[in-house]
Parts: structure tokens; sequence; C-alpha cells
């Protein structure tokens, strides 16, 4: 008996600890038919980037320096807001307002401390870029309360063509209080007006208690953003605890599940919840287990690599390789490893010359060239 | 008199040692477990045996085990380029996590005693104090 049990346990364990693999399984080409080369190099963690120009781009490094680089040069932007720098917080995304060419304006999220409490908060800023520096920077979100703990600021910034501007905050390491709460800050995608005002048509506007910039809740740890080039809708992928990384096309006023329902488990191998499903929360389009730790988020639209076109990229912190994703009919029903063991893959965007730009600890940004 | 300077004086020995007193080493462990789950867990994971060729191991870490200082001055500045961890080569960014020096010595105290890791050093936040970014070159 004492060792049926024992037995039952192990398996227990055993099936806990070594969750089901999600399909399709990762692929590794036996041969490739691109290269790559060095855009800019020496950033520890390159966190955000932002295409002004095919040369010219905007990059974030976490310990809070802003690069304005043009061919290959970087340059250090003064005059930006003062920068929490803890555990995963820092200085995290960048993005162009969409009228850039005219207005010069730029869009930050950092981690902050502003006022009394200590600890820090995910921030979205505006800022006007003149010349090498910023200037009228206004704070236009601060997500409460501050707190000292390292994890889940999120943080990526997309647009819509409608006049919003969308951010993401993690779930600050609160899971049990903030990302099931639309009166809480974390774990929430948030959508504001360009400048800053809470938009009428927000789905909680109409609740006095709540965050009205919320726009969608139960997120854990969304890093990565991006807007679908065919309906414009936003998509974001997420990092689950251990095993149960998302993707997920976002929508106003829903709940994506975090803690409730999950595919993942604790770190320590413990469950969080024995449910993958609720009725009244989203399930998302695709999740990974196990996880790969997504950062940063493009569609491939171009046409500038063979067969690679309508697929999504994703990076990979923790196998570190940029993933492409072939979706066809709503379904992910391929993945590959591209730039296989390249380093930690933060970001990944599409570059307004239709190449696909990589940024990746310790090394820089990447592009990669297609080749034959 | 001299009863009552000697109680006051004992009163005062008392109260500086209760005000002053420091972390005894098993209270900085149990400190530094928390900082481990908050910072370092998603990396070297809650076994300690981090991700092959990734993220180095600190459990069994001739690395960590045998370059103590070191060790400190990768939390406290930040850590990158090659290292070489249990005869593996490792050659990523471990950022600087924005702990001050109490936190640092208090992880540090949970990694060296924690799994199957034992070091009779304990690390104060006065040693973490004196550590510079020189040794790192």
């Amino acid at each position: 008996m004492k060792r049926f049990l024992a037995l039952l346990f192990c398996n227990l364990f055993f099936t806990l600890g070594c969750a089901q693999e999600n399909t399709p399984a990762i692929e590794i080409p036996t041969s490739v038919n691109y290269s790559y080369e060095t855009i800019v190099g020496d950033i520890d963690i390159p966190w955000g980037m932002a295409f002004i120009d095919n040369n010219e781009l905007l990059v974030t490094e976490s310990s809070g320096i802003l690069y304005h680089v043009l061919n290959g040069k970087k340059t250090s932007i003064e005059g930006l807001p003062e920068i929490y720098v803890r555990g995963q917080g820092g200085l995290l995304d960048v993005a162009l307002h969409p009228d850039f060419t005219n207005n010069k304006i730029i869009y930050l999220t950092l981690a902050a401390t502003l006022g009394g409490e200590q600890g820090g908060n995910t921030s979205l800023y505006k800022a006007k870029l003149v010349d090498q520096h910023l200037e009228e920077v206004a704070l236009l979100y601060k997500a409460t309360p501050n707190t000292k703990k390292g994890q889940h600021f999120g943080s990526r910034i997309a647009f819509d063509d409608q006049g919003h501007v969308y951010f993401s905050v993690g779930d600050r390491g609160n899971r049990d209080e903030n990302p099931q709460d639309i009166t809480r800050d974390g774990g929430k995608i948030y959508r504001l007006n360009l400048d800053g005002s809470i938009p009428d048509d927000n789905p909680f506007v109409s609740n006095p208690e709540a965050k009205h910039a919320v726009f969608s809740y139960g997120h854990r740890n969304p890093q990565g953003m991006t807007v679908h080039p065919k309906t414009g809708a936003i998509w974001v992928n997420e990092h689950g605890p251990q095993g149960g990384d998302e993707i997920n096309e976002i929508r106003k006023g829903k709940n994506f599940g975090w803690p409730v329902i999950t595919y993942g488990i604790n770190y320590s191998g413990t469950p969080i919840t024995d449910k993958t499903s609720d009725p009244t929360m989203e399930q998302p389009f695709y999740y990974w287990v196990p996880s790969i730790a997504p950062s940063g988020m493009a569609f491939s639209t171009s046409g500038i690599y063979k067969d690679w076109q309508d697929n999504l990229f994703v990076g990979s912190l923790k196998f570190q390789y940029l993933e492409r994703l072939v979706i066809q009919e709503d379904k992910v029903v391929k993945r590959e490893k591209v730039l296989d063991k390249i380093g930690r893959v933060r970001n990944v965007k599409e570059g307004p010359d239709g190449f696909l730009y990589v940024a990746v600890e310790g090394k820089g940004i990447l592009k990669i060239i297609p080749q034959g | 008199m001299k009863i009552l300077s000697l109680s006051y004086f004992i009163l005062l020995g008392a109260l500086s040692f209760y005000l002053f007193q420091e972390k005894t080493k098993a209270q900085s462990i149990k400190a530094g477990a928390e900082i481990y789950q908050d910072f370092c867990v998603q990396c070297h994971l809650a076994n300690g045996e981090g991700v092959s060729g990734v993220f180095p191991p600190l459990r069994a870490s001739d690395y960590l085990l045998n370059n103590i200082d070191l060790s400190i001055a990768g939390i406290k500045f930040g850590l990158k380029g090659k290292i070489v961890v249990n005869d593996e080569e490792y050659d990523g960014v471990m950022i600087n996590q924005g702990l001050d020096e109490e936190e640092i010595a208090d992880v540090m105290n949970y990694i060296l005693n924690h799994w199957d890791n034992s070091s009779e050093a304990f690390i104060t936040k006065e040693r973490v104090e004196q550590i510079q970014k020189s040794i790192l070159q």
C-alpha cells in the first residue's frame, strides 16, 4: 500500500511537472536561406525599438538609456524622466506617434517611482524628440501602487488606426489581487487617446470604481504587442508561469483569465489552478508548453522572405531563438526556429524597408537578410 | 547610586543591542529566499540548476562557491561576457537587479546555503559594500 501511494505521488508529480507539450512541435530547419548583419552593437538589454526611417531608429536599453541610431552609430538622447531600475523594471518600450513625421512625438513605457511610496510601477510617457533630447515630457499614465517587487512590469506600446494608444502592465508579482480586479492596476492592457485622455467608449468608464484606462484584464506579463496587418486587431503575447505562455487577440472588456485559468504551473512545480478554461474567460489564440519566454512580436508583411509572408515572429528569451509561427485559418500550424542559439531575443520588428530586425541581449539589433 | 548607574548602563547596553543588532545568518537566509523568488527564480529556477548553456547553475556551482566576491559583484553591478561554470561556458547578460546591499547579502546567504550548497561564510552588507566593480575586470 505504502509503495502504491508513493508510486501514485511520483506519478502525480511527474504529470504536474511535465505538462503535455503543446502542438505543433518546434522545428529546426536543416538548411537556412538567410543570414544576418548587426545594425547596431553593444547594447546589453535592447528592450524597445522604433524605426524613424530605413537607417534611423530609437532603441531603449533597460538600464535607462534611450539611443538614437543613425546608420549604425548610436548617441544617447537626453531629458528622460527618472527611471526606477529594479528587477525586470527599467526603461521599457519606445514607439513613434502615428504622425511622428510632422509632430516628432514619441511614447515611452518605463518603471517609475513618482510620489512617496517606496518601489515603483509602470508608467506611460509622451515627449517630443528635438535633436538629441526630449522636450514637453508628459506623464500620461502611472500604474499604482508602487511596490518593490521585481517582476512583471510589462510593457509594450501599440497603436490602432482610430487614434488610440495601447500599452500593457504586468501583474507586478501580485497575481492574487491585481489581474482580476478592474479597480486595481496591473495585469491589464490599457487604451488611451493619443493625448493621454480616456476614450469615452472604453469598456469600464461607466463603473466609477474601475480604472477607466483598462481595455482588457486577466493578463500576467505581456511583453509583445503588435497590430494584425489585415484585421487591425491588437495582438499580444505574455509570459505565463512555468508553461502557459500565451498569444491573445485583445478584445474590448474581455477577461483573459490569469490566474483563474492557465496552462502553466508554479516555478516550484506546484499547480496554480486546476482550470484551463472558464465560460466567462477568453481562451488564448495559442499557448506554449513548455514556455519559451516570449518577448516582442511582429508580422512579416513585406514578401521579402520566401515563404514567410503573413507569418508571426516572436522572440524567445529562454531558448534563445526567434520563433516563426505559420497561421492558417486562425490556427498555428507550424513553428520553426529562426536564428537558433543567437542569444536571448528581446524584441522583433518589421522595419519600414520590410526587413525583420531582431533585438538580442548582449548583442544589439540584427537585420535578417534573405539569400538565394 | 552605584546600583542605579550600573543598571543604567546595563539597560543602555541592552537597548543598543536591541536597536542595532545584526541579522543572524538564519534570518538573512530566510529574507534571501524571498528575494530569490522575486528576482532570480525565472532564470536560475527553483532547483537552482539554471538552464545548461544559457543560465548558469547556482546549485553545486564551482563559480559561486569558489568566487564569493565575484558572485557578489555580479549581482551588485551586473555580469556579462564569458564565464565558465562547472566546465561549461556561459556568455550571457545578467543585469543589475537594483537590489540594495542588505538584499544582496541576504540572497547570497540563501544561495550559498540552499539546495545542497553550504558555506561557512556569512555575507554581511558591510562585505557587499566593500566589493568594487573593478574586480570584475
